[in-house]
């Protein structure tokens, strides 16, 4: 089994797919609608396969080649969409071939976000495999000339259980797809899986461990420019005028050009584009309003005592249960912009001819990327070809295709085939951010430290809801209300992995921590209590399923000993995003007076886990990435401009800070849910609870690196 | 513009460069070799990470001008990609994106040659200055020390 990267025009892969002739072939659509027939056909080995979308072949020779539509940036789709087709198919995974689609509009949903792909492809891939096994039982049945139903498959062979005979799936191939394509097909019992739940290394392991070009930045074409834009430095101005002559001079230098958002200078190396970029003189203007996080900061306040917000949610009569608190609650959490930082940098190929578009890179949404470069250049959609590389890394960067975009006029100005590279600087000040926040809390208790009103207003910077108003605890409470304000910024902002819970879980987990404390009940306890009565009755709508939230929640009790140990400091958290439900427990001691993440506890509930091994990693990169940010993620502005440009002061986790991670899948019984996110929203709130175990402070901000637990024993930072 | 003559993977290179071109640019872009990644250009990353007569070093801000001895890249760690380092990256199944990887392997074959049989906490002080923005991190430093058993 082996993975090639598609790096070929559309006619190379129609071709390609003639080559599969005299095998089965079939494809399937991937559409909503379409989805539940799973409209499967298969096609004449002559007939090229044109109006398929995503397919499965068999060659002669045994080999099955299953295309993989989804952009890879890392959640391992490669691999895990292609065994739930096979592990139907009763393939044997040693003879599949996996090959990453070309983009094409046909299929549906074929982009990385939102921890959907899985969710969404699971019964359409199952049927697929299914599909195509059941044509080849028919087909060697036919040509024993026994019954179907005295046939099964295993392992790319289809046998007759009462002789014994086999036929290989190669040589059944030809024959398989002329059987009419059956309507409806069994589906295989959970139990009989021999795939699906077991751990399946990634496929691209040997060309990315032997360093083949996959990623965009690898891209070249024989005679392709480089090109870098320098933009605005400042969010809220613009060029104003530039000044190219010492530039245009430069060794390999090209062309310097003025693009919507900047200056581009074209040249013919990387490096000679950087060092000219560099020696670019532009003057700028002011266009917009120019912010630095003291405003924001200041914004974030007058907003959330005076602002005017949008209610969310309301159930009961909040005023009256606070009027009649025995204690009330209040605290802001607040957290900054924060860069998404893949390690492969923004990068883009294209080459604007006259009868067309030519885009070839990583991208999360490749059909908005196109819708995009056809209105920049007015020209229609089936001009524009489009071919995914793998990325190196999104973490919702790549779902904005301004340099997709950006590389398209490059060429179309131009007039040849470009490359265009941001480099690290230009990815962390242009990016498109996680929007700063604040949120305020209260909690009203009665005399029994019952939570009898709670509210929730949140505002943030460019991000129209701040809330997940039916998440927990909603439900829980009879009198809440939840508001969110928007406060407009020139600063672009955008998803950023677990849009909106990668800060909001932290902050609700660490302020329900506190209530409990509050109300003299163990943080568990208190939520679980919580929970109950949403089980008994639920007030209002809850989008959570609340037997699972329980579930998780005192799963990860019990293996994390809580409340049980000596000379360690826990600290729990509890969250349900992307339909899927993980819990964690961070353990935290005091290492000179400092508090130091040991272990986190981590029990998930994504319902049927695809690849072990690549669920495995995007919990366990889910945890490392969600301390990281909540750890050390400092991002600030001054006078519109972003103040950490590169590594050296924008501060990553790395190895020698990562806890030891102790992790349990809960075998619910449902079908898979997202798990590129969920992980990541926990893991801020169970750390900042372990820390106030340890210290007796509060985290009411990230990154906790900048509190005075981590600042004061010594006067010093860490970093 | 000037020659510079190096040897790649054992195989004796040309280049027609400005001598202050970092490393990281002449192997990506003139000679094609572009498993060795940028991923800051001021060695925070380690992303850019080959070999200079056997030690790690940071192509990304070593100028051509410099280069004196052989280099080694990800392309030539072994012929048929089975170095000890590639071996256990596969059977622990280490990458996720798989950008950072090769700068990670690279760090790790030139630490295991100092250091052959070294401690979890040695494998994360070698590796700490390579960073994984998908967190592979735990997976990383397992495979650093599988490969440190092998022959
Ligand atoms: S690119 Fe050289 S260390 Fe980051
Ligand atoms: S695997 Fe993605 S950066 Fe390391």
């Amino acid at each position: 089994m082996e993975s090639t990267q598609q790096h070929t025009s559309r006619r190379d892969f129609l071709k390609w797919s003639t080559f599969t002739a005299g095998g089965l072939v079939l494809g399937f659509k991937w559409s909503g609608a379409e989805a539940q027939t799973a409209e499967v056909f298969a096609a004449a080995p002559s007939a090229a396969p044109v109006a398929m979308n995503h397919y499965l072949s068999i060659g002669t020779d045994g080999i099955v080649t299953i295309f993989s539509p989804n952009p890879e940036l890392g959640q391992n789709i490669l691999t895990s969409f292609p065994m739930i087709v096979a592990d139907e198919l009763d393939a044997d995974w040693k003879q599949v071939k996996v090959l990453q689609a070309p983009f094409d509009k046909r299929f549906d949903r074929q982009l990385t976000g939102g921890s959907g792909a899985v969710p969404h492809s699971w019964p359409l891939l199952r049927k697929a495999g299914a599909t195509a096994r059941a044509m080849l039982i028919a087909a060697a049945a036919k040509r024993w000339g026994v019954p179907e139903s005295e046939c099964t498959a295993s392992d790319s062979f289809v046998i007759h259980t009462p002789s014994g005979k086999k036929l290989g799936y190669g040589e059944l191939a030809t024959e398989a797809a002329a059987i009419p394509v059956p309507t409806t097909v069994k589906l295989k019992d959970k139990k009989d899986f021999k795939l699906i739940g077991t751990a399946v290394k990634n496929v691209a392991n040997k060309d990315i461990l032997t360093g083949k070009p996959l990623y965009g930045l690898d891209f070249y074409r024989e005679g392709m420019l480089y090109a870098m834009i320098q933009r605005p430095p400042s969010f809220g101005t613009k060029v104003k005028s530039f000044d190219a002559t010492a530039v245009k001079a430069m060794p390999g230098i090209i062309d310097v050009v003025q693009t919507q958002n900047g200056v581009a200078v074209v040249g013919k190396s990387t490096w000679q584009v950087m060092k000219a970029k560099k020696a670019l003189k532009i003057t700028y203007e002011k266009s917009g309003n120019i912010e630095s996080s003291a405003d924001h900061d200041r914004i974030f306040l007058e907003q959330l005592d005076h602002g005017k917000a949008v209610v969310k949610r309301q159930d009961g009569d909040v005023e009256a249960a606070f009027k009649n608190a025995a204690k009330v609650v209040k605290k802001d959490y607040q957290c900054p912009f924060l860069p998404h930082n893949p390690l492969e940098p923004m990068n883009f190929f294209a080459h604007v001819k006259e009868d067309g578009v030519e885009l070839v890179g990583p991208c999360q949404i490749p059909g908005s990327a196109r819708t995009a470069v056809s209105k920049l250049l007015n020209i229609p959609e089936d001009k524009i070809t489009l071919e995914l590389t793998r990325l190196g890394g999104g973490f919702g960067r790549r779902l904005y295709n301004d340099y997709v975009v950006e590389a398209a006029e490059v060429s179309s100005l131009v007039k040849a085939p470009v490359k265009l590279i941001w480099s690290r600087e230009d990815d962390m000040m242009g990016g498109t951010y996680r929007s700063a926040m604040r949120y305020r809390f209260e909690a009203a208790l009665d005399d029994k430290g019952n939570m009898i009103g709670y509210k929730l207003r949140g505002v943030g910077m460019n991000d129209n809801n701040t809330t997940r108003e039916h998440n927990f605890p909603s439900g829980a409470i009879d009198n809440l209300l939840i508001e969110t304000i928007n406060n407009p910024t020139p600063i672009t902002t955008g998803a950023w992995r677990a849009p909106v819970t990668n800060f909001l879980a932290y902050a609700e987990q660490a302020f329900i921590d506190e209530v409990a404390q509050a109300a003299g009940k163990d943080p568990v306890e208190f939520r679980l209590e919580l929970l109950e009565k949403v089980k008994a009755k639920p007030v209002g709508r809850t989008d959570y399923n609340v037997n699972r939230m329980i579930d998780v929640t005192k799963r990860v009790a019990e293996r994390s000993g809580w409340g049980k140990k000596k000379g360690v400091f826990q600290g729990f958290s509890v969250y349900y995003s992307h339909r899927s439900y993980v819990a964690q427990v961070a353990e935290v001691v005091l290492e000179k007076g400092k508090p130091v993440v040991k272990k986190i506890y981590a029990v998930a509930d994504c319902g049927q886990v695809v690849n072990l091994g690549g669920a495995q990693q995007q919990v366990m990169g889910g945890i490392v990435d969600g301390m990281g940010h909540a750890l050390y993620g400092k991002f600030t502005f001054k006078e519109g401009a972003a103040e950490q440009n590169n590594f050296h002061n924008y501060r990553l986790i790395r190895m020698k800070e990562i806890p030891e991670i102790d992790l349990f899948f809960v075998d619910s019984g449902f079908d898979p849910t997202g798990l590129g996110e969920p992980a990541l929203p926990p893991t801020g709130g169970a750390v900042a609870n372990a820390i106030f175990k340890a210290t007796g402070k509060r985290m009411y901000s990230q990154p906790f690196l900048e509190t005075d637990v981590f600042t004061s024993t010594s006067g010093k930072k860490t970093f | 513009m000037a020659l510079f003559k190096l040897t790649v993977n054992g195989k004796e290179r040309q280049v027609d460069v400005e001598a202050d071109t970092p490393l990281l640019w002449v192997l990506r872009d003139s000679l094609h070799l572009v498993g060795t990644k940028y991923g800051c250009g001021v060695a925070q990353c380690g992303a850019c990470t080959v070999h200079m007569n056997g030690a790690a070093v940071r192509s990304c801000i070593l100028p051509v001008s410099a280069v004196k001895s052989p280099i080694t890249t990800i392309e030539g760690l072994s012929e048929n990609g089975d170095h000890p380092v590639q071996q256990a990256w596969d059977e622990v199944d280490v990458p996720q994106c798989g950008y950072c990887q090769a700068g990670q392997m690279m760090t790790a074959a030139a630490f295991l040659k100092t250091n052959p049989k070294p401690t979890l906490e040695e494998v994360a002080s070698a590796m700490h200055g390579n960073l994984c923005r998908c967190g592979a991190y735990h997976r990383i430093r397992e495979a650093v020390l599988v490969a440190s058993k092998k022959k």
